[in-house]
């Protein structure tokens, strides 16, 4: 049975804030409707989902208006709502698969004798390929989001909600996923959809809600309509609207000078032996499906991991007095000077209490004068749009903010390579764009530039050679 | 690396048993032992335990690695009290400078080696050869212990080797900062330290992401709670707590007669 969710001039300011994180929404979802939720970032379209899924303490914060799931308010009607969030780690409880979809179930109180038969059939209904008791740590990201929509799926909820359930997945792991939804949801489940893929989540819903940011519903219809009409401001703001198309930025002359250059590079059991050479001036993209090693070759590239096999070795023209020594073996500070990297979590990355001091960290290490630091951080912070957040702790940046200050930081000391693992992953069309014009500017500028990723949009609009990995032989299972 | 996986037999006759029974079992089998300091009683029980070993389906090879850490300590404690032992009595064993060996210090070390032994193996044994989500089950089911504290304690377990993982990211994100402690004692206590709060904040974002997927699940919501696995606790059960009580005791008794006892207390 589908469920109908009245939403009445609702609203939410978390604890200790100043600024709603929603306001004013009115949205009325009739049973069985598939509906896509989207909003700028910070529009809270999150917040909203939680709030339907009854996760919003009443102590927890401030309210306004009401929610209603069939005429309960939502904190009441938790019984009949599912939700999955963006990460597949920290949603699944137990160490078997099958156990975790049993999980819900036992807190629901379903008798001992029923328990089973509805885990296996929820697994089949998600498409698991595995018997139920395989290891959940076994699993690769998009198996184990299949998982958890089957543990949610098993409790059988007439309104489910997925907020953002393919941010965190590589292509192939996104489409699992995709596929699994398409196979699973029945007509009559109401379903609410957060995701910025707007052209991948098409298929699933008939109905687009557009939330705006400050207060209120901006638009509300067919998916054709609401984009035909509001699909340029939506695309400025950062969802990625169909059919829009970013121009490509290919270098403007030939590759320069070789700055690095592996021969053999490996690290058993994750990286087989790889032969690369990287230039400056030129943006190379690092390719290949899940385990195939590109992190692993990202950080062997950036001086950060000692090879396995092979050796790595620094041009003069990267190096300068440090060519004779492998970049594994410089020192942080002489490293850093040469070769940036920058993490896929940012928050890896973070080390001091303000953005200020984040972006001064790197140059002071290395020596530069207090007064040419201060010059050079204001310089980043205007360039990636962050002078506002100067004193701002880096931990309570959004997404796409700490994406641009890990990139700035990297930045810092002036490095001539700059290597990125999925710098692109999770962010919204805006960030997306700025990233892209980011590391062209840098490329033109004669700097050399490895990025590894799945982004195939990316990889067309930024990289003018790419490499494709395989995954190790003898890893049957490469995740 | 943290394993937490059983490593025995599934099918051995004594790794079967519930694991509140073995849990119990071992912790009756290893209080007498802690009320005595001589070596006998500890020999004794070190003897039945190994005895027992196969029937837990344990290898001997594979204790010893999972045990590794019990023979680390116990190397350090003969070190410790070999070379500053204040009760030097006895006959003298060895008389190298400032290192004196009497037969005193030498017993005195080995009781207390024992006695690690002893009491730590039983708890090696229970966990190596059971199921972390058997144990939380069973804890719920047949002790009565309160499920948002034995399934959340499991679920959070198993969140623990994800931290190793995240240590190396973290030191490594750092060395591409510029950020690295060198040879100095004082920057590498400064660097853990951070690495150590990066690390905590890292953990304590994921811990309450994975509290709020359980809550939306319907962990602790006032529903009594059913089982998917029941955990059964039988008259075999009852049989192996009262026999590691009762060898446990036998143990004492053994060394009392044999005139070895040295009570903790008095």
């Amino acid at each position: 049975m589908g469920a109908g969710v009245w939403v009445r001039g609702f609203g939410w300011r978390h604890g200790g804030r100043r600024d709603w994180a929603l306001r004013g929404v009115e949205l009325r979802v009739e049973r069985g409707e598939k509906v896509l939720l989207l909003g700028a970032s910070g529009a809270g379209k999150s917040t909203l989902l939680a709030a339907l899924a009854g996760l919003l303490p009443e102590d927890s914060g401030a309210q306004e208006g009401a929610i209603e799931i069939d005429g309960r308010p939502a904190g009441e009607a938790r019984d009949g709502v599912g939700i999955v969030f963006q990460d597949p780690q920290s949603q699944l409880v137990m160490a078997r698969s099958g156990d975790d979809v049993a999980f819900g179930l036992e807190n629901r109180g379903v008798p001992t004798g029923q328990i089973w038969h509805r885990v296996d059939e929820a697994l089949h209904r998600v498409g698991f390929p595995y018997h139920r008791d395989r290891p959940t740590a076994a699993l690769s990201g998009g198996e184990q989001q299949r998982l958890a929509l089957a543990g949610v799926l098993a409790l059988r909820p007439g309104l489910l909600l997925l907020d953002e359930p393919t941010a965190n997945l590589d292509p192939a792991g996104a489409a699992l996923i995709r596929a699994a939804l398409a196979r699973a949801v029945d007509a009559d489940t109401t379903l609410i959809l957060v995701e910025h893929r707007v052209a991948e989540a098409l298929p699933l819903v008939d109905r687009v809600v557009v939330l705006e940011p400050g207060g209120g519903v901006r638009a509300d219809g067919p998916p054709e309509a609401v984009f035909a009409a509001h699909g340029d401001a939506l695309a400025a703001e950062g969802v990625w609207v169909p059919g829009r198309t970013i121009p490509p930025r290919r270098a403007a002359g030939p590759a320069g000078e070789v700055l690095l250059t592996a021969e053999r590079l490996g690290q058993p059991p994750r990286l087989s032996p790889t032969d690369l050479t990287v230039r400056a001036g030129e943006a190379l993209a690092v390719l290949g499906r899940n385990g195939a090693g590109k992190s692993t070759l990202a950080l062997l590239l950036g001086g950060l991991l000692r090879p396995g096999t092979g050796q790595l070795t620094a041009s003069p023209e990267l190096a300068g007095a440090h060519s004779r020594t492998a970049p594994h073996r410089w020192r942080a500070p002489a490293l850093t000077r040469r070769i940036g990297s920058v993490f896929q979590n940012p928050e890896h990355q973070f080390v001091t209490g303000t953005v200020f001091d984040e972006l001064a960290l790197g140059p002071r290490r290395t020596g530069v004068p207090e007064s040419t630091v201060h010059d050079r951080v204001a310089e980043l912070l205007g360039r990636l749009r962050l002078d506002r957040l100067a004193a701002a702790n880096p931990y309570t940046l959004s997404g796409g903010e700490a994406r641009r200050l890990s990139v700035a930081t990297a930045l810092a000391t002036a490095p001539r390579l700059l290597i990125c693992d999925e710098p692109t992953f999770g962010q919204d069309r805006r960030t997306w764009r700025e990233l892209v014009d980011l590391l062209a500017d840098l490329r033109d500028a004669g700097h050399g530039l490895v990025t590894v990723t799945h982004d195939a949009e990316f990889v067309a609009a930024l990289a003018d050679r790419t490499l494709s990995l395989t995954p190790p032989d003898g890893d049957p299972e490469s995740r | 690396m943290i394993t937490l996986e059983p490593i025995a037999r599934p099918g051995a006759p004594l790794a079967r048993r519930n694991p509140v029974a073995k849990l119990a079992a071992a912790m009756l089998f290893a209080l007498p032992l802690m009320t005595t300091l001589d070596p006998v009683t500890p020999a004794i029980a070190i003897a039945v335990e190994l005895a027992v070993l196969p029937l837990f389906g344990v290898r001997l090879g594979l204790l010893a690695r999972r045990a590794w850490p019990l023979l680390a300590a116990a190397g350090g404690i003969l070190v410790t009290l070999v070379l500053f032992a204040a009760d030097r009595s006895g006959r003298v064993l060895l008389d190298a400078g400032p290192i004196v060996v009497t037969s005193g210090v030498l017993a005195t070390a080995l009781g207390l080696v024992l006695r690690l032994f002893a009491v730590a193996l039983p708890g090696v044994i229970v966990f190596a050869t059971t199921d972390p989500t058997d144990l939380a089950d069973a804890l719920v089911q047949n002790a009565k212990a309160p499920a948002r504290f034995a399934i959340g304690a499991l679920a959070a377990f198993r969140l623990v080797p994800l931290l190793g993982q995240e240590w190396q990211m973290i030191t490594m994100a750092r060395r591409a900062r510029g950020v690295e402690a060198g040879r100095s004692p004082v920057a590498r206590l400064r660097l853990f330290v951070s690495t150590a709060f990066a690390l905590l904040v890292g953990a304590i974002r994921r811990g309450t992401r994975l509290a709020v997927a359980m809550d939306a699940r319907g962990f602790d919501s006032g529903v009594p709670r059913t089982f998917a696995r029941r955990q059964r606790f039988v008259a075999a059960d009852w049989l192996l707590v009262a026999g590691a009580a009762a060898t446990g005791g036998a143990a004492l008794a053994a060394s009392v007669l044999l005139g070895t006892f040295r009570p903790l207390i008095g």
